[in-house]
């Protein structure tokens, strides 16, 4: 099966400028996180007829925000436009590879993490629409951008077609889905972080928006991943009882995905039971997210386990 | 007697409470994560007695506290059946909770509505009957019901998103039938390797001995297995200009259930990815290799053919390594056969490339095939009695000077060599084989189906939300009617504020 050359040369180069456009917006993101002030809400004086809540940080009948922008403002919107385009770049060069070697542009490991970094960055612009949380996107795009490097020089793969154990379409849906569902889960996993340094108290941190925010932009994009993380794994499963002769083998990567899934499960039922809910919840939902790192890189790297897709020589 | 009930009941409370639950659940995930990091047995049993060598009294240690057989360990059950109690304690109060609370009516509506979470009010000139009727018909899909307070006040008090607690309950209740089809699988399954020479090789699940490995489920003793025949007539393989491999077949034939006593084989392409399901077992593609095939003319005239699989060294390049063993032909006299056995061994290059004198592979595919084989004569010591691996001849025999290597030579395809007695070694060339699994687990539709449930069942528990919602309609003093709406979200607050406020608006004004 040949591999179009000239496309997935394009499709680097797509790559290339994507990591770097995500990096002068992660810059423009931490400038207006660090020059910009608390943004101040405006109490209206006409009495709305319905009290609305600004629980959800969507529009509120009642309150508006003051209209005019400061410079760290602009500097925010700036980084969005910027996300935005990155986000283009990144999906056409992930069309690109995929249509260069006419197979689902997710079969090593420079593919699986760029699949990966795409759905946290999709993830964070959809949250940014429903949450004030705008200003952190360097916090997420900064990780976003580590992992982009790492994968596309350390782990780079030349566009090739799979080895024959990858030639199913289980590929398509196991994959794709775990990867989708990991990128999600490195959102919540930075605003736990963010969370957890909120309510440790300390001044400087003052400037991060309130904690159980950032507790619910972790919630709710956990309960929106957790799910597909589960059905990623089943379907794992369903690929390695018609691949490897059996459903479930305890192989290394099985092994900590199943962890990292008791980990998650656990942040639920933390954040519903007393005494659990808040700092400890936090500290389950990072820890699920290191785990989610530790199975990408420690265990395709270093262990042996039959997931050595790697490509990495 | 008191005492002990007390006790048994504060173990009990304590094990189905939460925090003990989250608490089993941090071991769980932290017994689990010795296996991903430490060699295991049940997926690489020699690289465990490597590591117990290499680590000592640690390893020995390790090995005492099971950490080589972490899914099999005691610890490690204990933590998970303690953790399904506790599940099982924590569901039954819940299912018997969820089952009354479906033949419940609404809660009655809270005294001062002001005090709930969600909150909004308003005055209208309609009365409260017609404001009663609205609101019942904007809360159409909740469950609601209609109260008439002392003071002459209508309440309608409605709640929704029971379906929550319904997927909640599957979800917990499919994990604990997951966990036992599990396990029954493994009490009834098992699973067999064998390798099978290509170009006609069979194999017959008729019992345990014709597999090379077998590892039975707890239930199992070997003795009825599901009949079924298979045989393998060819192999394909393609690869890519850098040896990558792009594809792999295995043309077989096979015979199960009627056709086993017609005599009728069905072909069937094997391929990775692509089991052949029959009897209701499964045949895998696992491996292959090649198998070099050695012709020795004896000296007093004789031919043998020996055509013994050799195993791969290099899983890209197919270099393998073996033994070829030979017994003389026509001699009955067990010492004279000792003293003239013949094994082959050495290394196997599918593609050759000779640096100098040096045999390496450089490629998969047998396209030049070559041998760089030692020639061994003497007492193979077969039947020692000590047991003895086909891919490597018996080093203590060499030791004890009673196996003596005889000729050493690098042969490509056609090429022979002679021995100082005359006899010939041909090197013919090579064929595959492959390495097939069965596979039996008469369970695994069920851990499917139950894998299946937990999905929709937590889809729905994380997606629906369980809220209340209340309106009351009083007469005011001045002939108007004060409507107040309320509103709880019970579970996750998130995303209720919206709906609350759109609801508010619906009953507090009247239509346009």
């Amino acid at each position: 099966m040949p591999v179009n050359e000239t496309l997935s040369t394009y499709s680097d180069w797509t790559y290339g400028a994507a990591v770097a456009v995500y990096f002068f917006a992660a810059v423009f993101y931490l400038c207006e996180a660090a020059f910009g002030r608390v943004k101040t809400r405006e109490l209206v004086g006409a009495g709305a007829p319905v009290a609305g809540t600004a629980e959800d940080g969507t529009w509120t009948p009642g309150l508006v925000v003051r209209q005019e922008r400061s410079r760290a403002e602009k500097l925010g919107r700036m980084g969005v436009a910027l996300t935005v385009l990155g986000a283009l770049l990144q999906l056409s060069s992930l069309v690109l590879r995929g249509v260069a070697t006419e197979r689902a542009p997710w079969g090593n490991m420079y593919e699986y993490g760029s699949l990966l970094t795409f759905a946290a960055v999709a993830t964070w612009l959809v949250l940014m629409r429903k949450f004030p949380v705008r200003k952190l996107g360097g916090f997420v795009l900064v990780p976003v951008v580590i992992l982009m490097f790492l994968g596309g020089t350390v782990l780079y793969a030349e566009a090739a077609p799979v080895q024959p154990a990858l030639q199913s379409y289980w590929l398509v849906v196991h994959v794709s889905v775990i990867s989708v569902s990991s990128g999600i889960l490195l959102v919540p996993g930075v605003a736990s972080v963010l969370y957890l340094l909120k309510s440790s108290g300390r001044a400087r941190f003052t400037k991060l928006p309130d904690a159980d925010v950032l507790d619910r932009v972790a919630y709710r994009s956990t309960v929106f991943a957790f799910p597909l993380f589960t059905i990623g794994i089943i379907c794992g499963a369903i690929w390695a009882e018609a691949a490897w002769g059996r459903f479930w083998g305890w192989d290394p990567k099985e092994t900590v995905a199943f962890v990292c899934w008791v980990v998650y499960a656990a942040y639920l039922h933390a954040r519903a039971t007393a005494g659990w809910r808040g700092r400890p919840a936090a500290w389950i939902n990072a820890l699920g997210f290191a785990l989610n790192v530790f199975n990408l890189f420690f265990i395709n790297l270093v262990t042996t386990g039959l997931h050595s897709y790697a490509g990495v020589g | 007697m008191k005492a002990f009930l007390a006790f048994l009941r504060n173990t009990w409370r304590g094990l189905t409470a939460m925090r003990t639950a989250l608490t089993l659940l941090f071991l769980l995930a932290l017994g689990a994560m010795p296996g991903a990091l430490l060699p295991q047995r049940s997926l690489n049993a020699q690289k465990v007695t490597e590591y117990i060598a290499e680590k000592g009294w640690w390893g020995r240690f390790l090995d005492r506290l099971q950490f080589f057989d972490v899914y099999a360990s005691y610890w490690f059950s204990a933590v998970y059946v303690l953790l399904f109690v506790s599940l099982v304690g924590c569901l039954l109060p819940r299912t018997w909770e969820y089952f009354k609370q479906m033949r419940a009516k609404p809660v009655l509506t809270p005294r001062n509505l002001a005090r709930l979470p969600h909150h909004a009010e308003g005055g209208t000139a309609e009365s409260p009957e017609a404001v009663v009727a609205r609101a019942k018909q904007r809360l159409k899909g909740w469950r609601l019901v209609e109260r008439e307070e002392a003071d002459g006040a209508r309440s309608v008090s409605a709640e929704r998103g029971y379906l929550r607690e319904t997927g909640n309950l599957v979800f917990h209740f499919s994990l604990l039938g997951l966990l036992v089809a599990f396990a029954l699988g493994k009490m009834v399954g098992y699973e067999g390797q064998v390798i099978v020479q290509s170009q006609g090789g069979q194999f017959c699940n008729s019992g345990v001995y014709n597999f090379d490995s077998f590892r039975p489920g707890l239930r199992v003793d070997g003795t009825q297995l599901s009949p079924f025949c298979v045989r393998v007539n060819d192999f394909h393989a393609t690869y890519l200009h850098n040896g990558q491999a792009q594809s792999f077949r295995a043309d077989i034939d096979y015979q199960s259930g009627p056709d086993l006593d017609s005599g009728t084989w069905r072909p069937y392409p094997l391929e990775v990815n692509s089991p052949l399901r029959t009897a209701g077992d499964r045949v895998y593609l696992l491996g292959h290799g090649y198998t070099p095939l050695f012709t020795v003319t004896f000296p007093n005239g004789e031919q043998r053919t020996g055509a013994t699989q050799w195993r791969p060294v290099n899983e890209v390049t197919l270099a393998s390594e073996g033994a070829t063993k030979f017994d003389p032909p026509g001699v009955t006299d067990t010492e004279q056969r000792r003293k003239n056995q013949l094994a082959i061994t050495g290394l196997l290059a599918p593609t050759a490339g000779f640096r100098g004198e040096l045999l390496d592979s450089v490629f998969p595919e047998a396209r030049d095939p070559a041998v760089a084989i030692d020639v061994y004569r003497g007492d193979l010591g077969t039947d020692s009695g000590r047991g003895q691996s086909i891919f490597s001849i018996d080093e203590k025999q060499v030791q004890d000077g009673k196996l003596a290597k005889v000729a050493r030579k690098n042969l490509r395809q056609g090429e022979e060599l002679t021995l100082d007695d005359g006899t010939r070694i041909r090197f013919e060339g090579v064929k595959d084989w492959v390495s097939l699994q069965v596979s039996h687990d008469p369970t695994q539709v069920w851990v499917l189906l139950f894998s299946v449930l937990v999905i929709l069942g937590l889809g729905v528990s994380l997606s629906v939300k369980r809220r209340r919602v209340w309106v009351r309609a009083a007469p005011g003093p001045d002939g108007r009617t004060v409507v107040e709406v309320g509103g709880l979200a019970r579970t996750d607050q998130a995303g209720y504020g919206e709906e609350f406020g759109s609801l508010a608006r619906d009953v507090l004004e009247k239509e346009k």
